[in-house]
């Protein structure tokens, strides 16, 4: 809409003309100047330049929707309202239904939590026909760092689900469902963004698996804020491919130590409390989202892995449906499993914050590599 | 050079002033037939520029030897002015929202302000979009109860309103009424609300922005809009920030661009006496050898909202804190987002901070 071409649009033949013989083609050139520059730069009156203006503007404004026909709309041509469920039952209850189509939903925890487990779990459950809970389609997995592994994904499969996956020929067709990109550069991944568009609006991919968004990044040598101009147009490309197809998109993050250019106070804040600076750092944990505060604003629904004392959390940091909760989780051999579907609900901050405490490192480690190795 | 002002094209106030016109006195004295033959411009056209002449020269200031009483006169007919006296009867009419908070309508005074733009920014998930669906649910409190029996417009450039989360607003907004209800009443029989949460939703006008120009044009067209839907009393932007953040290479554009937007929302709300709320973003900004957290957009951008509240973390508390307001003082509340939605934090130790 927004390169919508100005002869396209029905304005008087007088002030179309003028529109082309000073370059401005789309309306996006049009509206991005203020009234007394167009007024300039055309040489035509102000009640002309605002007729004109808010004719494009209503060409180009979107329709509007009541909010009731939007959830009618919603609980009608969508898979339970538009929501995905994850199998985890506690987990599911509180996004209310499952996670949400059309916008991002993150994954974020330390190396080794279980956020590629998660993935995998999701990727099947996706493929599977509407019976079984699924999506019935296809899947796109970006797999970044190569850690998809199709063996684990059809043990999941036959464990979880023995009844499809002991048949070789349904296993084949569901596993065939998952098509796995693995982009090595920032470059590769914007490239293959755009053929992913593609096969969108031809509908048959039901979800979207970036596995992980960090990595892709990390990869380009820039610090701070260069890095997020570089993220921008791909979060944004990212949202906007969610917003059309309405699929679920569900993005992996990591975890950073934090860094003297994390802030978390605003300059009101630093002035009322001039004697207790110094306390204020024992709030935050030490480890922070990597990607920054933009990439935090534009994800929907995020999505805490954490480890603590020994445990397995999985905690709704940011949803719009849900209250802070967090479930303990473990890694079986049929993939993530809430150990209750009772979520303990989680006060202020802490919800956001990501622990890394095992009882040593060491398990962490075998644990993983029992899991895997199965 | 007062010529300069006027809103005439380029190519003819290039004529006026090389044909001598340099002062709006200068066209007082000349008819229009004169004029077109000195420009070299048709009739019509000269009669346009000495009615768009005369019209900036009825709003200059008077002559310095007139009675009090002529200019005191002369007030009247100045296109669009108010005298202090008058505003003053209108700002203590002034409506309005309730956020269901109690401690946050008191420190905004009542509640968010109509006719007056206001910007909301805080950290991700800290409640901004359950504000600002909570406000476009209570601005349709019937006026029997305290509230403005008005319709809402969201307009949602980020994808995060969700219509399930909106409808458990509602119907907790209407079991608060009919609790009221059956308070103030005092018999005790079941004073049934006649809206259901289907009608609340069914006031909200939903908008769904996918780029910055679908932005500025959207809030051109809403003064059409809300012409024809004159009980809007709420629009809500979620959020101001997303499309702006990214893909402009040119600050200045932005700037610009942002400050023609907000001044055209604030021309809204004091012609429709609606409330604009806006949702901003944060990022961090470098100030006094330390990172702090600001909200999004610029300097400049902080400048053209009239209100502004920064929600934030304080301790295990959700707290807002009212940053630049023309009448409140700046305080901070606390206030916690329940399944119903915004409500008054349940600690027991919360209480007003005056700074």
């Amino acid at each position: 809409m927004a390169n919508k071409l100005i002869s396209e649009i029905p304005l008087p033949k007088s002030i179309a003309n003028v529109f082309s013989a000073r370059n401005i083609s789309t309306a996006k050139d049009a509206l991005t100047l203020t009234e007394f520059e167009l007024m300039e730069l055309l040489d035509v009156g102000l009640t002309e330049v605002r007729s004109a203006l808010s004719q494009i503007s209503e060409i180009v404004a979107p329709p509007y929707q009541t909010a009731l026909s939007l959830m009618e709309q919603r609980f009608q041509n969508e898979h339970l309202g538009g929501h995905f469920p994850t199998g985890l039952k506690g987990l599911d209850a509180a996004l209310c239904g499952g996670i949400p189509f059309g916008v991002l939903t993150e994954l974020i925890g330390p190396a080794g939590i279980g956020k590629t487990q998660f993935c995998l779990k999701l990727s099947l459950l996706a493929s599977l026909p509407t019976n079984y809970g699924g999506l019935d389609g296809r899947v796109i997995y970006i797999d970044v760092e190569s850690k998809f592994s199709s063996r684990r994904l059809l043990e999941i499969g036959l464990r979880s689900f023995p009844e499809i996956f002991q048949m070789k020929e349904m296993a084949q067709e569901m596993a065939g469902r998952i098509l796995v990109l693995r982009p090595t550069s920032l470059a590769e991944f914007t490239q293959s963004l755009e053929q992913i568009k593609v096969s969108l609006l031809q509908k048959q991919v039901k979800m979207l698996v970036i596995d992980s968004m960090a990595a892709l990044v990390s990869g380009e040598h820039e610090q701070g804020a260069r890095r997020q101009q570089t993220l921008s147009w791909h979060i944004s490309f990212i949202k906007s491919l969610a917003e059309f197809s309405r699929i679920p998109v569900v993005v992996t993050n990591q975890v950073r130590s934090r860094n003297h250019e994390d802030a978390s106070r605003y300059s009101f804040q630093v002035q009322s409390r001039d004697g207790a600076i110094g306390t204020t750092m024992q709030y935050d944990s030490h480890l922070v989202a990597a990607l920054g505060i933009q990439w935090a604003h534009a994800v929907t629904t995020r999505l805490v892995l954490e480890a603590k004392s020994g445990e397995r959390f999985i905690k709704v940091a940011k949803s719009p449906i849900s209250p802070p909760l967090a479930f303990p989780f473990h890694i079986t051999s049929s993939g993530i499993s809430l150990l209750s579907d009772d979520g303990k609900e989680v006060m202020g901050p802490e919800i956001n914050a990501i622990h890394c405490q095992v009882n040593s490192y060491w398990n962490l480690c075998c644990n993983v590599k029992k899991c895997r190795a199965q | 050079m007062e010529i300069w002002r006027l809103p005439i094209s380029a190519s003819q106030r290039g004529k006026l002033i090389s044909a001598g016109y340099t002062s709006l006195s200068s066209l007082s004295s000349i008819s229009s037939s004169d004029l077109a033959r000195e420009l070299k411009v048709s009739e019509s056209e000269a009669m346009n520029i000495l009615k768009v002449a005369s019209h900036s020269r009825g709003s200059e200031t008077s002559n310095a030897s007139c009675s009090i009483v002529e200019v005191l006169d002369t007030f009247q007919w100045w296109a669009g002015a108010q005298s202090a006296w008058d505003m003053l009867h209108d700002e203590e009419s002034l409506m309005h929202i309730t956020t269901s908070s109690a401690d946050l309508d008191n420190i905004l005074g009542g509640g968010i302000h109509c006719k007056e733009v206001t910007e909301i920014g805080g950290v991700p998930g800290i409640g901004k979009t359950q504000l600002g669906i909570q406000v476009a649910v209570n601005v349709q409190i019937p006026n029997d109860f305290g509230g403005l029996g008005g319709k809402a417009i969201y307009i949602d450039t980020e994808g995060s309103f969700m219509v399930e989360r909106a409808f458990q607003i509602a119907e907790a907004c209407i079991e608060d009424m009919s609790e009221y209800n059956r308070f103030l009443r005092k018999d005790f029989q079941e004073c049934k609300i006649k809206m259901l949460p289907q009608d609340i939703l069914e006031n909200i006008f939903y908008f769904r922005i996918c780029s910055y120009t679908e932005q500025i044009a959207l809030i051109n067209y809403l003064d059409k809009f809300l012409s024809e839907h004159k009980d809007v009393k709420v629009i809500v932007v979620d959020s101001v920030t997303f499309h702006f953040r990214q893909d402009f290479d040119d600050m200045a554009l932005r700037t610009r661009v942002l400050s023609g937007m907000a001044l055209k929302l604030m021309n809204l709300a004091k012609r429709f006496s609606l409330a604009v709320v806006l949702l901003n973003q944060v990022t961090t900004k470098h100030t006094e050898a330390s990172f702090q957290l600001a909200l999004a957009l610029g300097d400049s951008w902080s400048h053209t909202c009239t209100n502004r509240i920064v929600l934030y973390w304080n301790g295990n508390e959700r707290y807002a804190y009212i940053d630049k307001s023309p009448s409140l003082r700046s305080a901070s509340a606390a206030y916690s987002v329940t399944a119903r939605g915004i409500r008054n934090s349940s600690s027991s130790c919360k209480r007003i901070k005056m700074m």
